[in-house]
């Protein structure tokens, strides 16, 4: 057990060195949700009208919206680098280094997934520090009550990321899943609007929508900016990181290896 | 001699536990016994540090390693030499866990490692034939994140990291990033990090790929040198036949087959060594 707690801390602290070293990746985390926020969001303001929806009691302007959703963007992409970095790792070896000490295999999983959602959370928050300098507040509780939801969503996208990872055998294929996994998951959402307008166009796809992992990740995060407890959208982010994590433990399995073609990994 | 009040007394003022002592040492001994069992599954260490015994392995319908056996002795340094393609990754991916053959016995220090994978590969260090480092961290770091990922404490893992260090002669390169290191530095580096825990057999995947004569001949008598010194048991892969020397421990593995296991000098010096192997794997081409 306490090995296995030395072991988390050393995961967590390498990610954030990782994390800090890459100025770039900070800088490009930062900047992508602020483009939608700055950008985006003040185009397109005047052209979606919003009905008050909870968790909202009165009308809200549309960048304090997107607001959440750009969080769980935030995570969505680094759920995503993080499993690119698995990817790259593999591919250089370092992957090798973790997978064959001696603890295991799922607590290294999962410390990995807990590095990478310690990152996603600083980001969030320098994010939201950000929007609130440019005048976009949230409920100060709700700056506190979001950690643990975010922790949850946090994982959640981090076990999508390793589930792909573990399917993905070299770093040039990682670019189709970006587009297609990252691209419909966020569009597909309630990131950028309201479920009950997609109804307006497509009942499929608001079906699809509001079965979409990424949805409820987003809308647990929106309650509970504004103090409240979306429990529907946290069982399911819950039920969703359970199905991923599982698809990723049986992808970096070793007795798959010989089921598989080609050379040692 | 006690007389009958005295013994009564003494009965009385002892603790009543006390006669149920010796049980109790019998059975902490037992337990202890038991878990040393447990550990190490042997209560005296066996004669291989590493014992591979029928080892198959396919990768869909290709067969990479077939039905491959060979031991290595404690304390002994082995050489695995083979072509590109022989199947050494692959043996060394089994022997490392990283791929699970289900038809074969690998034992390491008499653990086996299928049954119980981490207290065996706790017996192991490792250096892979890719750098393992983290580029961006320094030297000191990087050992100290592996240390860690063994479980041992910050105190521990400094004492071990600075011996290991002074092992392989980079302690005036702890704070330099891994980035910096020239590829010679690195292995050192990733040898160093290999030692840390104490290791029974340190497996080598052709550790020398890719560095200069000079640094290889380095790298190779370093290793030689920790194992005739501090008993440590080595498995190096490689393919260049000039660096195993006449006292090794050689096995030569060719399109997954064992085709020698035996002392090196017996195929004969570096170049009637050289042709024989040469003429051996041209034969079963």
């Amino acid at each position: 057990m306490k090995a296995g707690m030395i072991a988390l801390h050393a995961i967590i602290l390498r990610e954030a060195l990782r994390f800090l070293h890459q100025r770039g990746r900070f800088i490009s985390a930062l900047v992508r949700p602020l483009v939608w926020l700055l950008v985006f969001a003040a185009g397109f303001r005047s052209v979606l009208g919003l009905s008050i929806i909870p968790p909202y009691e009165t009308y809200i302007t549309y960048e304090a919206y997107i607001v959440p959703g750009l969080c769980g963007m935030v995570q969505l992409f680094n759920g995503m680098q993080s499993s690119l970095s698995l990817v790259y790792d593999r591919e250089m070896g370092s992957m090798r280094l973790l997978l064959t000490s001696p603890l295991p295999r799922w607590w290294l999983l999962m410390c990995k997934l807990m590095g990478s959602t310690v990152v996603s959370i600083f980001q969030v928050y320098a994010f939201l520090g950000i929007a609130a300098a440019t005048g976009i507040f949230m409920p100060l509780e709700g700056y506190f009550l979001v950690l643990p939801i975010m922790v949850v969503s946090g994982m959640m996208l981090g076990a999508l990321g390793l589930a792909l990872s573990s399917t993905i055998k070299q770093l040039e294929n990682f670019a189709g899943v970006m587009n297609f996994v990252i691209f419909p998951a966020f569009f597909l959402s309630s990131a950028l609007y309201p479920l009950w307008k997609l109804t307006e166009s497509s009942r499929l796809l608001f079906y699809i929508a509001s079965t979409n992992p990424f949805t409820q990740a987003v809308e647990a995060i929106r309650f509970a900016l504004y103090g409240q407890l979306n429990l529907v959208a946290l069982g399911w982010c819950i039920f969703s990181f359970c199905l991923f994590i599982g698809i990723a433990l049986i992808g970096y399995d070793p007795a798959r290896g010989s089921k598989r073609k080609g050379g040692p990994p | 001699m006690l007389n009958g009040r005295s013994k009564a007394l003494r009965y009385i003022s002892w603790p009543f536990h006390r006669p149920l002592l010796p049980c109790v040492r019998v059975l902490k001994l037992r337990q202890g016994r038991f878990i040393k069992l447990l550990k190490t599954g042997n209560s005296s260490p066996p004669a291989e540090a590493l014992k591979v015994e029928k080892l198959h392995y396919a990768y869909g319908k290709h067969t990479a390693l077939d039905s491959i056996s060979l031991a290595v002795p404690q304390g002994a340094f082995c050489a695995l030499l083979g072509l590109n393609g022989a199947g050494k990754s692959t043996l060394f991916a089994v022997l490392s866990g990283l791929l699970v053959s289900s038809e074969a016995g690998v034992f390491v220090n008499g653990i086996d490692l299928r049954a119980k994978p981490r207290l065996a590969l706790g017996q192991m260090g490792i250096v892979f034939q890719e750098t393992t480092l983290d580029l961006d961290l320094s030297v000191r770091r990087n050992l100290q994140y592996f240390a860690a990922l063994q479980g041992m404490s910050s105190k521990t893992a400094a004492i071990a990291i600075d011996r290991a260090m002074d092992r392989l002669e980079i302690r005036d390169r702890a704070s330099d990033r891994a980035r910096d290191l020239n590829g010679g530095h690195r292995r050192r580096v990733e040898i160093a990090r290999a030692l840390l825990h104490n290791p029974k057999i340190v497996l080598l995947d052709e550790p020398t790929v890719g560095l200069d004569p000079a640094s290889r001949a380095a790298i190779t008598d370093h290793v030689h040198a920790l194992c005739a010194e501090e008993g440590i048991s080595v498995l190096w892969a490689t393919h260049l036949v000039d660096e195993v020397w006449p006292e090794d421990n050689l096995v030569i593995l060719h399109q997954g087959k064992v085709l020698y296991d035996g002392l090196a000098k017996t195929l004969g010096n570096d170049g009637s060594m050289s042709e024989t192997f040469l003429d051996m794997t041209a034969a079963t081409a």
